[in-house]
């Protein structure tokens, strides 16, 4: 099977399925219980500084879709709450246990550079093979000037980041909040201050759902809910632009990722390196279903590759990156058109009311021999896609590309676009 | 032969009389309701709403259903079809709804829509609110003859039009065939009596149990004495099947059978033979032979005079009752009957064949000893025709043995409208005749609002 083997800014692990930074690596029972699963590494749950914060009881809030349970999860736990010589003793017995296995330290202490320094020197003292700053997280810490507070400002990340490079000799990551209106800002400064890689995203601000009777955002706590961080596979989308972002960004080309966000299984796992990430970091689909699933995605991802014929991580790290590109730079001559498998279709309507109701009403609705015909009007088919979506059978609805015999042109180049006008004049 | 019939009770322990004819099919609980809610595509011009022949709007209901609305969902149901709770239970949902949901074509595994019809309506029966108003009193009275599923169903949609209603039934207590005629097990815990208490709560309907038309009163008194009627008294007679020796013990109706046990206060006093036959293709034929089973009867076959396709009783039903160990025969017609001091004791059935399209017999035939025989074979308006009886009206017109009528159900009498079985022009389903006592109402409704007199 092709080689799994992960390198990221010098970090080695045997395979890139690493736990994230959250309650499965609070402590050492969690982390070896996940190593003799198989995960690659861990990041470990972050660390603060004594006395250890205090967490609220009713933690997690979930969204289920369609009888989908977890769809969307969010917590409003804080960092760890042991104190911090029981975590650094139980972290260098892992990283002697275990010393294949990456062993990244997430941090968070008081944006003073003494906080820093001290605890990095004891952090390195473990062993471990890298910290990651945990500049992400969006409840409760940020209160105190810690977590997405620093995250936010883009000089404290690039401040912070270079008191760490000066005070230790591991590896820094950066992790980075989403809850920001562009990520190439914090990721730069992540970069302009010496970081060895970033790591996105951390969780988003939400409120996960209104609980009707209580009148309070859940999660309920005695009456009352604050905004909590969102993960899951719904925002698996939000996460997999902000890697992309970074890793076609010229600013930032030659930084290591760390891809998180809705990772679940392998093929999620090769979106993200697709985009650019080295390794990816797991939680929410380890809290749903246990550490087993990483055999799943090991074997998965192996298989795939050997099936593409990659041989390891790095023959298809960021291949889809050239293709990522803006809008202006799309095909404006590029034509597709729906079409219906008539054999396969079963006759539900959806495609019909969709775009008749909200598109191009290019779906007629008729009868055929008795029986309900849905058909395209190719004149009126804009090749949206939204039929080919609503449609619940597979490969039912296809879009196939017209032979319009035009080449590319770009929106630059486009005679409809009023400022390509004004350049040619 | 010298084999006595054995028909006796008790054939079963104790414990298994509650077993046999308890629900089932159990209801959905809101997990598992939510789970095949979410199967339904919300088709657009649901191919299932054309198959139910009372219109209700599936697709919605069951998106009702997946949200949690589940009183939005039953007023979907109810508003459509009154009885919605018996029919969730009784209707051959496999050649109707479910036979037209999309995922029949596309897996072969409808959406349930039988049992989240039954999850929703449930909710609302067990809710102390009846979830209609009645309109403005219109000062009007309707007579409605039977209080099965056509007039109640005529009955409710009258009531709700403001309407005064009173519903003449022959037995003595209504719901019809869902009282009387149905198998145990479809609506059990007294389901019939709790849906028509439900479905009178709307008020302004009268009930007047063992009043039978042409006995105790003829139409031509009630065209007197209100100001429109509805006739949905169903069938009352059966077919014969014209053998010599039909009067003898161990010879039975499936319709009175079945009667009987539903009435039955303790089903294990109720006797059965060992060897029981049954003759017939529809789901009356289907109910006898399974609760004959149900009642420990220990050899049960159904007899059908030609294929499994053209049987009434549904693939789905045919198979339910094999898969109760009831033994189903095509291919055969009752031939002659054998008895011993006037009490049954073997059938002798005679092959058929088609010939040309005609079923002939092929002149072979088997005996299956019998200590009962139950007659499924189809009913009938009845000996005497009621209608007709102690001055019925002349100007009824029939189309064969039932009251012909036009599309509103409206009979040849200005005043008189009629449906359900006594008609039937669509099939003999509890969902039909609702779908009969519907329209009629509403064109009850239309014909007194528009002045008449």
């Amino acid at each position: 099977m092709a080689d799994l083997r992960c390198d990221i800014a010098g970090v080695k692990s045997p395979n890139p399925f690493w736990l994230a930074s959250a309650p499965p690596t609070d402590k050492e029972y969690n982390v070896v219980r996940a190593f003799k699963a198989g995960w690659g590494g861990v990041v470990w749950k972050t660390l603060g500084e004594d006395p250890p914060i205090v967490n609220v009881s009713s933690r997690y809030g979930a969204m289920s879709y369609n009888g989908t349970r977890m769809a969307g999860f969010n917590n409003i736990e804080l960092i760890t709450d042991r104190p911090l010589e029981v975590n650094l003793r139980e972290i260098k017995q892992v990283k002697r246990d275990w010393p294949d296995r990456a062993m990244v330290i997430s941090l968070m202490v008081p944006c003073e550079e003494e906080n820093w320094r001290a605890i990095l020197a004891r952090v390195e003292d473990t062993g471990a093979d890298a910290v990651e700053l945990n500049f992400g997280c969006p409840h409760g810490m940020s209160e105190r000037g810690m977590g997405s507070a620093v995250g936010q400002v883009p000089e404290y990340i690039e401040m912070v980041t270079r008191w760490c490079k000066a005070h230790t000799r591991m590896p820094v990551f950066v992790k980075l909040t989403p809850n920001v209106t562009s990520v190439l800002g914090p990721a730069r400064a992540a970069k302009a201050g010496g970081a060895d890689a970033v790591s996105l995203i951390n969780t988003i601000n939400s409120i996960m759902s209104v609980d009707l009777d209580v009148m309070a955002p859940t999660p309920v706590v005695g009456g009352k809910g604050t905004h909590g961080g969102y993960c899951g596979p719904a925002v698996k989308p939000i996460a997999m632009h902000m890697v992309a972002e970074i890793a076609r960004d010229p600013d930032c080309a030659g930084l290591p990722i760390s891809g998180i966000g809705g990772i679940a299984n392998w093929r999620d796992a090769a979106e993200f390196m697709t985009l650019g990430a080295g390794s990816v970091q797991v939680c929410t689909a380890a809290m749903h279903k246990g550490f087993k699933i990483v055999d799943d995605m090991i074997d998965g991802l192996g298989y795939w590759m050997d099936e593409k014929g990659y041989r390891s991580l790095d023959d298809f790290r960021a291949a889809a990156i050239p293709n990522v590109t803006d809008w202006q730079y799309l095909d404006m001559n590029y034509e597709i058109v729906a079409k219906i498998d008539q054999d396969l279709c079963i006759k539900c309507g959806l495609c019909h009311i969709a775009c008749e109701d909200t598109s191009h009403q290019a779906i007629a609705a008729g009868k055929a021999e008795g029986a309900r015909r849905y058909e395209v009007i190719d004149a009126e088919c804009v090749g949206c896609n939204l039929c080919m979506h609503v449609c619940p059978v597979e490969g039912c609805i296809t879009m196939v590309e017209v032979e319009n015999g035009k080449g590319y042109m770009n929106w630059k180049e486009d005679p409809r676009n009023p400022l390509s006008r004004k350049a040619a004049e | 032969m010298g084999n006595q019939p054995d028909i006796r009770a008790g054939r079963l322990p104790d414990s298994a009389y509650a077993e046999n004819f308890g629900d089932v099919h159990p209801p959905l609980d809101r997990k598992a309701a939510l789970v095949e809610a979410s199967r339904c595509y919300f088709c657009y011009d649901a191919p299932c709403i054309e198959a139910c022949p009372t219109g209700i709007d599936i697709p919605s209901f069951i998106r009702k259903i997946s949200t949690d609305n589940v009183r939005g969902a039953a007023q979907d149901i109810l508003e459509e079809n009154i009885l919605g709770g018996a029919c969730a239970r009784v209707c051959p949902t496999e050649v109707l709804c479910q036979q037209a949901c999309v995922r029949t074509a596309q897996e072969g595994k409808p959406v349930q829509i039988g049992l989240l019809q039954r999850y929703a309506t449930d909710a609302v029966m067990d809710s102390a609110v009846h979830p209609f108003t009645r309109a403005a009193p219109s000062g009007k009275r309707v007579a409605v003859v039977g209080a099965g599923p056509a007039g109640l169903a005529c009955a409710h949609r009258l009531a709700l039009r403001g309407h005064d209603v009173v519903i003449l039934e022959a037995r003595p207590k209504p719901g019809g065939l869902n009282e009387y005629g149905i198998a145990a097990y479809k609506v059990p815990d007294s389901f019939a009596q709790r849906e028509v208490g439900f479905l009178l709560a709307i008020g302004g309907i009268e009930i007047r149990n063992g009043q039978a038309l042409g006995r105790d009163f003829t139409l031509d008194d009630l065209r007197r004495d209100y100001d429109a009627v509805f006739l949905g008294m169903g069938l009352g007679g059966v077919r014969a099947l014209g053998l010599e020796g039909e009067e003898m013990e161990g010879i039975y109706n499936a319709v009175d059978f079945i009667a009987e046990l539903r009435q039955a206060a303790d089903l294990k006093a109720l006797a059965v033979g060992r060897e029981v036959v049954v003759i017939g293709g529809g789901n009356t034929a289907i109910d006898i032979a399974v609760q004959s089973k149900r009642l420990g009867a220990e050899d049960v076959t159904l007899v059908y005079r030609r294929g499994p396709e053209t049987m009434s009783a549904t693939h789905h039903e045919q198979a339910f009752a094999q898969t109760d160990s009831v033994k189903i025969k095509h291919w055969a017609q009752p031939h002659s009957l054998a008895g011993e001091d006037g009490r049954l004791t073997a059938v002798t059935f005679e092959y058929t064949r088609l010939e040309g399209g005609r079923l002939v017999g092929t002149g072979e035939t088997f005996t299956l000893p019998a200590d009962m025989l139950f007659k499924a074979i189809g009913q009938t308006m009845g000996p005497p025709n009621l209608l007709r009886a102690n001055g019925g009206s002349e100007g009824l017109e029939m189309a064969g043995e039932r009251i012909a009528v036009d599309a509103t159900r409206r009979s040849s009498l200005p005043d008189v409208w009629a449906g359900g079985d006594c008609i039937g022009i669509s099939e003999d389903l509890t969902v039909a005749a609702v779908q009969d006592g519907k329209l009629a109402a509403e064109a009850i409704d239309a014909w007194l609002g528009g002045g008449a007199t």
